[in-house]
């Protein structure tokens, strides 16, 4: 083709009489250039993986069973508050839900708790079948309005549609995902042995991400007033209230109230937690959480069984490798017993093999 | 193509004749009636392909006829039109980068252009108009124009030479610039034009433009105050081409009769056929092979988003409702968008990034050979040379070698070894060194046992210094101070010698020279022309004149040379000197006998023979020869043919006078060479136009031939012997071979396995042209024939062809390539008759050797010796196929375990084509974070010491037919992937069935869960490839652990920064948040480990095979490397 009839190369025919393709240089003798870096040249042997094997074993299995104790250790309690059974106490209210409704549907959850949580525990809530990964989902927001740029907050992004506008108001915070802000009040009470329902102080700071709350999410303006920043713009279809009432403490009000914060922060998988408050531990005598009997009260707003969904409030005390999940230390705890006994099975090999070589070896 | 394309720019409709017609002066002529200057095109050369307008289309439409980079538009495009998970950007960055590096520098090659067609269309140059002289800038230049050149000027078209400043008519050219031949050409006026060339009126008739530089047919009319128009031929010896250096001459005139893009040169910058590597093959089924895996991944998602969302609740819950659009829109539509939105999603399995590394890889990396010291020839002062850049990792896969003889196998630098003069043999005693060879004065012959009489002996050695078209260098003078003795030596006795061995002697062939030093030796020194004639020193130091006549140039169908000479006595002799095939029917039989003999043992000596005839021509004889050549030089068409049959006529009825032995000593280390390749696995096969017994002695010589082999021989000899017709008894042999080379001998497969010292038969085929071509041309059945043939020859281990022309070895060459299994193969030649061949094969080398550049200028690669090629294959082929082959592995097999978590999350997300990445890691991953360290992989990597490589030639066979790119690698590579791919994407999915992950109970999301995943890949594929180098040098070292570092120090960056304009600000702080999570820490390192676990089990358990296929030292190697943890490499010499 045309492409390949001059190159570079022949032009030296045209242009300098005596040739282009003669060179008269000798190549240049450095080692990059003859190929010859020093260079290090690893020989993976049976011989220098062995021990490799036996250490990743060594250390591993007692990674594994370190994390396996650990996990096992973190006390957790579940409890489902859908609501779809008809025993369940929370069933009338999951039966009758509108979004318009004023009155609050309530409903107590007993259970009891066989074993003492010691140290801090987690409130956590979880949805089932709920698709926070969906990706009309969650690309529905605009995390500029949610850094308080007014610009922003008076036009939210197109991809918040269709929750960017209602009746030409724009929505503040405007999206899918805020839209469907998780909204049951949890409450938490101790009951006595004497009967008393003692409530739990439950701690609603320090639940979401730092930098989430102190520099990702920051209400628009520097004003002090919020209801004022956020004038000209109405509140997300199915909230209750708008943004600005979410919190009567004017450090989590807005859209820095962590419970919003920590609902925009989307699931990676349909099946999710979300943490939800914090009890903490009041002094060294007592647990957090002694055992014996408590009630959920369940503020039920919030319709899951549309799509088949499931809520549950997790109470989980947690370690320095995070919440309870046996995975990881059953994971070392094989990987690491594989190792080894690879280990072994390769000493046997290359015990047997190598002794064959060097005997082959020796006659040539 | 280029010429079409010119042709069609420049269309007119004088191009349908045959000739034109040329007026030089652009004066009228008489005989014409009336004077229509003709148009030709400009002497504007064009070289460059764009212009400023036109670049920015033009190149565009170019690059994207590239399958690759229109595969890549096409997703592009569907990302800005369709609503995709991934932003334009992604896949558009990447493209666009690609783009613009590529026109940046095809823009630049093509600046470049237009200064080098500037410089050249704007040089300034001396017109003659009307009798006065203009400068005129060159592309100007008009046909028909008489153009002045004076001394190291370059003609500025091609020119007929009209008038020189030379007394003889003559003028002398370099054409190094066109075929690299830096020896002075003579090139003559056209005669009776020298005078007047102000009033010259005459017309040139010529050829149209072809590209052939050495051919040239014209008549030039020469009007002359109203006589009849002198007619004078034209030939290649008035023609000075453009690109032409003027040397030794202070200046020419000519007239101009190509100008611009009609010149031969211009006409012979045509594009080479693009070869193309078994590699990008194997790459464009691998590509297949994913691009199935991409529409069935995409297919299967679509299918299963749909059947999802058949679900009640699924397709639209109240938390994620649709808009508008996206409700009206059409459901078959809403599918085929989703088909489309999934291919996006999925299209990095496919990367760009692997072309633009592929091609980086092979441009770069073919520097090495040109710099490669070895291979620089102190000799030439010239090292390799890299023509494309394209077959590098195709040195490692050949399988043939067809190599030349002379020049190749040999070294083409020829000395004269003895005589034989009418059947008595002449020995110069001290041939061996050169210059004391001439050592006494009274009796410079010395004889063996008897001589030949005076007369013979003097006939003969004035028939070596007559008969040949060897020009004696002037410009000795510069070195040395010699440069008078030229004419010194005449009054000079004894001291004669060492000027003139010290004299140089320019002729096309080496053994022409070796002839003429060889007459040197004896006592006839030639000391050459002064105008037309032939001036020899003879014994008696007396300087005989002859006036030479005529040459009936050598050419290789005739396979020899005439010289017509008129002595000073009058008498009028042709001497021909030629190959003895075509000298013996043309002499007298008796004295065949006599000479046969003698040729016949100098060439199982492996010496080049070469018979001397002459004939003494009466003046009838000689008017009628006369008559004969001059009525054959003007014709314009069929002159060849012409030619050669009067050649045939006048070479008739001629008496022997003897023979000549010239030795062609073999390339240094050929046999060596051979040897290595030999035992490589290629077959070897030489092709050379030279004599069955010559080409055999240099076989065995090299060593292709040993005592053990089994000749086959298949010669015009062999098939004379029945008696029969010709092809039966071809047929009836070629049976009888294949019968005990093919049918006899163990299968060829299990000698692969087998050391090569066994005591297996071994076969030698010999073959020559003539039976060659019966083979190919004879019967219709001959196809079985030829299987036949091609059967006996696969099973032996080397080939002779001999007596071939050069259209004959590139069928060889075509055969072989097209043969079962069609193996790689390569010619080796460094002469115009290899070109052929060169072309042919899939890799042509040339050598820079001493028969011009046509080789070189053809070839894919060029070295300056034969034994260069032992380390271009066994060393740099071998080499480079190994870093290419785990290239494009590496490459699927990184962006399979890159995407394969990215399909399986759509089976988490609802099937919504929701990215697992951010679409900064999708963009950056193949640009970034894991390109360099396989690009410095695939520069650097030396998995065996390029000397042991070099020492143990049979390592080659371990790469051999594309051992590491076929289907059983590239699965395993695949499945590496898939593995990896699930690993990453399930060890974390399980991790995150509890996402609250830190110790502060917070928990992850999705990105969190994508940037987990990530990283576990990034330092997954880093260090696999990290585990596969076995050559650490810095480079490797600072690119490896530099990319990971790299990788970090992004990922803080980016998610360090609340980046402005942007809506999304998805990757916040959640690499340093992973990293503050201890159990994101541990499934890391988990599963970098375990998705590595089979390798370096693979690693140790494939370690045992080695030492078997290796040889003893490198078996020694290893002993002593299982000692230490690593071997030095020898780092310097």
């Amino acid at each position: 083709m045309m492409a390949s009839s001059y190159n570079a190369k022949e032009d030296g025919h045209v242009t300098v009489p005596g040739g282009g393709t003669i060179q008269n240089k000798k190549p240049d003798n450095t080692a990059f250039k003859q190929q010859r870096l020093p260079a290090w040249q690893p020989i993976l042997t049976a011989g220098t993986v062995l021990p490799a094997f036996f250490v990743i074993g060594l250390i591993f299995i007692p990674i594994g069973i370190g994390l396996y104790v650990t996990s096992n250790n973190i006390k957790e309690f579940e409890i489902d508050y859908t609501g779809t059974d008809m025993s369940s106490p929370c069933f009338n209210c999951s039966q009758s839900f509108s979004w318009n409704s004023t009155r609050p549907c309530t409903c107590a959850l007993p259970f009891s708790l066989e074993q003492p949580f010691e140290s801090n525990v987690f409130m956590y809530y979880g949805l089932s079948n709920f698709y926070q990964n969906h990706r009309r989902y969650v690309k529905s927001r605009d995390d500029s309005q949610l850094n308080g740029d007014t610009t922003s907050l008076m036009n939210p992004s197109k991809e918040c549609e269709p929750y960017a506008r209602n009746e030409k108001m724009p929505i503040a915070p405007c999206g899918a995902i805020a839209n469907s802000m998780f909204n049951d009040t949890l409450d938490l009470y101790y009951i006595d042995p004497n009967g008393t329902r003692i409530q739990i102080p439950l701690m609603k700071k320090g639940i979401a991400w730092w930098t989430d709350k102190h520099v990702k999410f920051r209400n628009p303006g520097g004003n002090p007033n919020l209801t004022s920043a956020f004038q000209g713009t109405t509140k997300p279809i199915n909230w209750r209230k708008p943004v600005y009432e979410l919190d009567t403490d004017a450090e989590n009000n807005g859209f820095i109230n962590e419970d919003f914060i920590v609902w925009m922060r989307t699931a990676a998988l349909p099946t999710f937690r979300k943490l939800y408050r914090i009890i903490q531990k009041k002094n060294n005598m007592t647990p957090t959480l002694p055992r014996g009997n408590y009630t959920l009260e369940v503020t039920y707003n919030y319709p899951v069984r549309s799509f088949e969904g499931r809520k549950r409030v997790i109470l989980s005390t947690i370690s320095w490798m995070g919440g309870k999940n046996p995975f990881l230390g059953i994971a070392y705890i094989t990987v690491g017993s594989v190792c080894f006994f690879l280990g072994v099975v390769l000493l046997i090999i290359h015990h047997k093999y190598g002794s064959r070589n060097n005997t082959a070896d020796i006659p040539n | 193509m280029l010429r079409r394309r010119l042709n069609r720019l420049f269309g007119r409709d004088e191009r349908r004749v045959d000739s034109r017609t040329i007026y030089v002066g652009h004066r009228p002529c008489p005989a014409t009636d009336a004077f229509i200057p003709p148009k030709f095109c400009d002497n504007r050369i064009v070289s460059s392909k764009y212009t400023v307008w036109n670049f920015l289309p033009k190149n565009l439409f170019e690059q994207f006829r590239r399958i690759a980079n229109f595969y890549f538009l096409i997703i592009f495009l569907v990302q800005v039109i369709v609503d995709t998970p991934t932003s334009p950007v992604t896949s558009g960055l990447p493209l666009f980068f690609v783009i613009t590096v590529t026109a940046i520098k095809q823009g630049y090659e093509d600046w470049l252009r237009h200064k080098a067609d500037n410089e050249v269309n704007k040089y300034l140059v001396t017109v003659l108009e009307d009798g006065r002289r203009a400068r005129k800038e060159s592309e100007k230049i008009k046909v028909g124009d008489v153009v002045e050149v004076v001394e190291d000027e370059t003609f500025p078209c091609d020119l007929i030479l009209l008038q020189s400043s030379r007394e003889d008519e003559t003028c002398f050219v370099t054409t190094a610039s066109l075929d690299g031949e830096s020896n002075h050409k003579t090139h003559y006026t056209v005669p009776d034009t020298e005078k007047g060339l102000e009033s010259l009126s005459a017309t040139v008739e010529c050829e149209q433009p072809q590209p052939d530089l050495y051919k040239f047919v014209g008549r030039m009319h020469i009007y002359k105050n109203d006589q009849e128009p002198a007619v004078r031929s034209l030939g290649p010896e008035n023609l000075l081409l453009k690109g032409a250096t003027l040397k030794n001459t202070q200046k020419i005139y000519g007239v101009a009769v190509y100008s611009g893009m009609e010149t031969k040169m211009a006409l012979n910058y045509q594009g080479k056929s693009q070869k193309r590597s078994v590699v990008e093959k194997s790459i464009n089924a691998f590509l297949l092979v994913y691009l199935c895996i991409l529409v069935s991944k995409a297919l299967v998602c679509t299918t299963l988003k749909y059947v999802w969302q058949s679900q009640p609740g699924q397709e639209e819950p109240w938390y994620n409702q649709k808009t508008q659009k996206e409700k009206d829109a059409n459901l078959y539509l809403n599918m085929f968008t989703d088909f489309l939105s999934f291919m996006v999603l999925f299209n990095f399995i496919i990367p760009v990034s692997m072309y633009v590394t592929v091609e980086m890889q092979k441009f770069l990396g073919s520097f090495f050979i040109s710099w490669d010291k070895d291979f620089f020839d102190p000799e030439i002062q010239e090292g390799a040379l890299v023509n494309t850049s394209d077959l590098n990792e195709e040195l490692g896969q050949v399988e043939y070698v067809f190599t030349d003889k002379t020049g190749t196998l040999t070294q083409n630098s020829m000395e004269f070894i003895e005589c034989c003069i009418d059947g008595f043999q002449y020995k110069n005693r001290d041939s061996s060194t050169e210059l004391d060879g001439f050592c006494v004065t009274d009796g410079p012959v010395s004889m063996l046992q008897q001589k030949a009489g005076r007369e013979e002996e003097e006939l003969f050695l004035r028939a070596l210094c007559l008969c040949h078209t060897v020009q004696v260098k002037e410009s000795t003078g510069q070195e040395d101070g010699v440069g008078d003795q030229v004419d010194g030596v005449l009054g000079l006795d004894g001291e004669m010698v060492h000027p003139a061995e010290l004299r140089g002697f320019i002729a096309s062939s080496p053994d022409e020279v070796a002839l003429v030093k060889g007459a040197m030796k004896y006592g006839f020194t030639f000391l050459g022309m002064e105008s037309k004639n032939m001036r020899v020193m003879n014994r008696d130091k007396d300087v005989e004149t002859y006036e030479l006549l005529h040459v009936l140039n050598f050419d290789p169908v005739r396979r020899r040379m005439s010289v017509i000479v008129r002595s000073k006595c009058g008498d009028i002799m042709l001497f021909c000197k030629g190959a003895d095939s075509s000298i013996f029917p043309r002499v007298r039989q008796e004295e065949v006998d006599r000479i046969r003999m003698h040729v016949e043992r100098n060439a199982t000596e492996g010496y080049r023979t070469l018979c001397v005839a002459y004939k003494l021509l009466s003046s009838e004889e000689y008017a009628q020869a006369d008559a004969g050549l001059r009525e054959a030089r003007l014709a314009l068409d069929d002159r060849e043919a012409k030619l050669m049959a009067v050649y045939n006529q006048v070479e008739t009825g001629m008496s022997l006078i003897g023979a000549t032995a010239v030795e062609d000593r073999l390339q240094e280390e050929a046999a060596e060479t051979m040897e290595a390749l030999q035992r490589a696995g290629m077959k070897v096969w030489v092709l050379t136009g030279d004599k069955m017994e010559t080409a055999k002695s240099t076989c065995y010589a090299c060593r292709l031939f040993q005592r053990g082999t089994e000749l086959l021989e298949l010669t015009v000899r062999t098939l004379e012997d029945g008696g029969r017709r010709r092809e039966e008894r071809l047929h009836e042999v070629l049976l009888d071979y294949h019968k005990r080379s093919v049918q006899d001998p163990p299968p060829v497969k299990t000698r692969v396995t087998r050391s090569w010292t066994s005591a297996k038969q071994d076969y030698g085929f010999i073959i020559d042209g003539a039976t060659l071509s019966l083979l190919f041309n004879s019967s219709p059945d001959s196809s079985h024939y030829k299987s036949l043939f091609l059967q006996i020859c696969q099973n032996c281990t080397t080939v002779l062809c001999c007596r071939m022309a050069p259209l004959q070895k590139a069928q060889i060459v075509n055969m072989v390539k097209n043969s079962k299994g069609s193996p790689i193969t390569l010619s080796i030649g460094d002469g115009a008759n290899d070109v052929s061949m060169i072309l042919e094969a899939h890799i042509g080398i040339g050598i820079k050797g001493k028969e011009g550049r046509q080789a070189v200028r053809n070839s894919d690669y060029a070295i300056p010796k034969l034994k260069h090629l032992k380390k271009l294959l066994l060393g740099h082929g071998h080499l480079y196929y190994v870093r290419i082959a785990h290239l494009v592995q590496y490459f699927f097999y990184k962006n399979l375990c890159f995407i394969l978590p990215q399909f399986l999350y759509q089976f988490f997300c609802g099937s919504s084509q929701q990215p697992l990445y951010d679409a900064a890691y999708l963009t950056m991953y193949n640009i970034c974070f894991t390109s360099m360290p396989i690009l410095a992989y695939s520069l650097l990597e030396q998995h065996i010491c390029m000397e042991v490589l070099m020492s143990n030639a049979t390592l080659y066979r371990d790469v051999a037919k594309n051992a590491m790119l076929r289907w059983s690698p590239f699965l395993y590579w695949t499945l590496l992937g898939v593995y990896q791919g699930l690993l990453f994407f399930f060890g974390v999915r399980f991790l995150f069935s509890n996402p609250a992950l830190q110790d502060n109970g917070q928990v992850f999301g999705n990105w969190s869960y994508g940037t987990i995943v990530f990283t576990v890949l990034v330092f997954t594929v880093t260090l696999k490839l990290a585990m596969d180098t076995r050559h650490w040098t810095w480079i490797n070292h600072f690119v490896i652990w530099g990319s990971l570092a790299f990788y970090m120090f992004f990922s803080f960056f980016w998610g360090g920064i609340i980046w402005p304009f942007l809506r999304q600000q998805r990757l916040y702080f959640v690499f340093a948040n992973m990293l503050r999570s201890v159990s994101a820490w541990l499934v890391i390192i988990l599963l970098v480990l375990l998705s590595l676990l089979p390798e370096i089990l693979l690693l140790v358990l494939r370690k045992p095979r080695w030492p078997h296929s290796r040889q003893p030292s490198e078996d020694r190697l290893l002993q002593t490397s299982r000692s230490l943890p690593s071997r030095p490499c020898p780092t310097s010499t």
